[in-house]
């Protein structure tokens, strides 16, 4: 088992009226084999807990520590974190005009498995993997999120998630801009991973959408920049009842 | 939508080109100061080393005379008037009608020092209905001025390749000259990578209806490198296409490039189907691009016509995104500037060509392979 554990962690933005701190102190401990959602209204620092995690330049930790089996993310570089088996899906995911996704992915899963795949197996791993996700054979030659529609390019997320095969996942909004049937295709292949039972798994949303097609253990709801409060999958469904209300009310 | 800046006037006559005062439309972006010795009315006995790979046919010398019968274009500007006056004699490759060379034919000029300063003229001619494809490969030092002619006669198809990947200290202009006949098809791409200056004008004429022609170009300019690329494409025939894409990338102080893409599309040239577009990707700051297309559009009958022209900085977030995939940062620049170069070197249709310049954009970057440690 590999653990995950994320420590009073404060980030900071800049902006233009100087740095701002988006996140003031969340705790979070992730085992592998566990799923977790983190819930919250917009803006209440979800994707800035993703982004600071994945170590995008915009978001400085300014306080507290992360450790994968003790060792020191932080310290590590954006594709060091990767290569260590951390996986970041994107609410937004951008285009890189002029590399294919064949490209992209075999660069991908050359460098976290730390060797490049043989041809004939790798393309036969790759065309399934696809299948599995309804991603079109086509994509493999189109640039890198070029021209996708949101939900292929939140297939797209999970196809790499499903190739790179990571010991932990953050999957921020991942059903956003799903449509039904997108949304079983997407979470099937999550439940695909998660069915290894090696990865820990972080589910990040704001309507509980997701988490009837993928079941959770743990809910943690963040508001301001903080875990605010934390439970079962019946917290979920109390949030699906009455909102958000209760534990926002609660902190202002 | 501009007028094209480009005046339309062609000639071998010296004297309808002064020496610019860089005032002129045309020289207001050049580097005036390195390109001087080749602005002056001076004849040498200098001359580049040429080596060539001709499967079969062969390169021969012609006369004055006869290189200007057989020219795509009269000289455009002062440079290419000079180059065409000194050289005396020109080196002409034929490629008979009807014959096919899948295998490319390969010209490699390499400059041996900076003076003499050399005048050169070469012409490349495909005959009617044949196919080849012709890539020259501009190396070593020199101080150059240098007019290459293309032509394709009917329904002929060239691919043609030129590459200047000369040494820090070196300094090139001249001429590319292009004319494709009826229902003939040129696809030309014109790569600048090394060089203190080089600049390279690109004239584009029709001799017949349904010609077809794509115009490409590559540059990466690094510190203190000018890099200046012009294309003028006259339409002047019906039913014809025109695709012209230069992408550029800049790095490091005093990196500079200009590219200014005429398109003229004359009244008898309905049913004309054009467009224009020039990217350039600044790496870091210190690097500057110039970027002006002008289309100027005389009929009102035409198929399509359009331009676009783009300066940005490098996208770290692209940069990010693949490192987030365990990436490292240095592949990833890679993967994203030649990404950048993709529509162009995706249209080159020599693999070896393709991967050479694959390569040499890699070295730009610094970028060395894995094997190779
Ligand atoms: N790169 C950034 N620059 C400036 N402000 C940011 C940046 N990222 C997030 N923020 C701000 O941080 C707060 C939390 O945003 P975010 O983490 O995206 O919330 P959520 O994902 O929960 O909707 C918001 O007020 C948002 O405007
Ligand atoms: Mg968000």
């Amino acid at each position: 088992m590999s653990q995950l554990i994320i420590d009073n962690l404060h980030v900071e933005v800049e902006s233009d009226a100087g740095a701002k701190e988006i996140l003031r102190g969340v705790n979070l401990t992730v085992d592998t084999g566990q799923t977790h959602a983190i819930m919250g209204p917009n803006g209440s620092g979800k994707s800035t807990l993703a982004y600071a995690l994945a170590g995008h330049p915009a978001y400085t930790v300014t306080a507290g520590t992360v450790t994968l089996d003790g060792e020191d993310v932080l310290a590590m570089s954006v594709d060091e974190r990767a290569r260590a088996g951390l996986f970041l899906a994107m609410q937004y995911p951008v285009e890189v005009p002029g590399v294919s996704v064949s490209n992209f992915l075999r660069s991908a899963v050359t460098a976290v498995r730390g060797e490049a795949p043989a041809l004939r197996g790798w393309l036969k791993e790759m065309r399934g993997a696809m299948a599995n996700l309804s991603v079109d054979p086509s994509f493999a030659e189109r640039s890198v999120n070029e021209g996708f529609s949101g939900g292929e390019r939140k297939r797209h997320e999970i196809l790499q998630m499903e190739l790179l095969n990571p010991r932990f996942a953050v999957l921020d909004e991942t059903d956003s801009g799903l449509d039904v049937d997108a949304l079983k295709v997407v979470s099937d292949g999550v439940n695909r991973v998660r069915a290894g039972g090696e990865v820990g798994v972080v589910l990040i949303t704001h309507t509980t959408r997701l988490l009837r097609q993928i079941p959770v253990e743990f809910v943690h709801v963040m508001w301001q920049g903080r875990i605010v409060a934390e439970g079962g999958p019946g917290l979920a469904d109390e949030i699906e009842a009455n909102g958000y209300e209760q534990f926002t009310g609660a902190t202002v | 939508m501009g007028e094209v800046s480009m005046s339309s006037l062609r000639s071998y006559d010296l004297a309808d080109f002064p020496i610019p005062t860089g005032r002129e439309e045309v020289w207001r972006f050049a580097p005036r100061k390195a390109l001087k010795p080749l602005l002056e009315d001076v004849g040498s006995d200098g001359h580049l080393e040429w080596e060539t790979t001709l499967a079969g046919l062969e390169l021969r010398a012609i006369d004055a005379d006869e290189a200007r019968a057989r020219a795509a274009s009269a000289p455009v500007d002062r440079i290419s008037a000079l180059a065409a006056a000194h050289s005396g004699q020109a080196m002409l490759l034929e490629v008979p009608a009807d014959t096919n060379h899948p295998e490319p034919l390969l010209i490699d000029l390499r400059g041996t020092g900076r003076e003499p300063v050399v005048w050169g003229q070469l012409l490349i001619e495909v005959g009617r209905g044949a196919k080849a494809t012709v890539v020259v490969r501009h190396t070593g030092t020199a101080q150059y001025a240098g007019n290459i002619s293309v032509v394709v006669h009917d329904g002929g198809s060239c691919e043609f390749v030129s590459i200047q990947n000369w040494s820090d200290d070196s300094v090139h202009a001249g001429h590319i000259a292009t004319r494709v006949g009826r229902d003939a098809r040129l696809r030309s791409v014109v790569v600048t990578l090394g060089g203190e200056a080089v600049r390279l004008v690109q004239t584009v004429d029709y001799s017949g209806p349904g010609g077809d022609v794509d115009v490409r170009g590559l540059y990466f300019a690094d510190a203190g490198q000018r890099f200046e690329h012009r294309s003028f494409v006259d339409h002047a025939q019906p039913h014809c296409r025109s695709n012209v894409v230069f992408k550029g990338a800049l790095q490091g102080e005093g990196a500079r490039s200009v590219w200014v893409g005429d398109v003229l599309i004359q009244p008898t040239a309905v049913g004309t189907q054009t467009y224009e577009i020039n990217r350039n990707l600044l790496l870091d700051d210190g690097a500057r691009a110039d970027s002006v297309p002008n289309l100027e559009i005389l009929t009102g009958d035409v198929v399509g016509a359009g331009h676009a022209s783009t300066t940005g900085r490098f996208d770290e977030e692209q940069v990010f995104y693949l490192r987030s995939r365990g990436i490292t940062e240095q592949e990833a620049r890679r993967l994203v500037v030649l990404g950048f170069f993709a529509d162009v070197l995706d249209g080159i249709d020599v693999p070896m060509i393709r991967s050479e310049l694959m390569r040499a954009v890699e070295a730009e970057l610094g970028y060395v392979h894995e094997a190779e440690h």
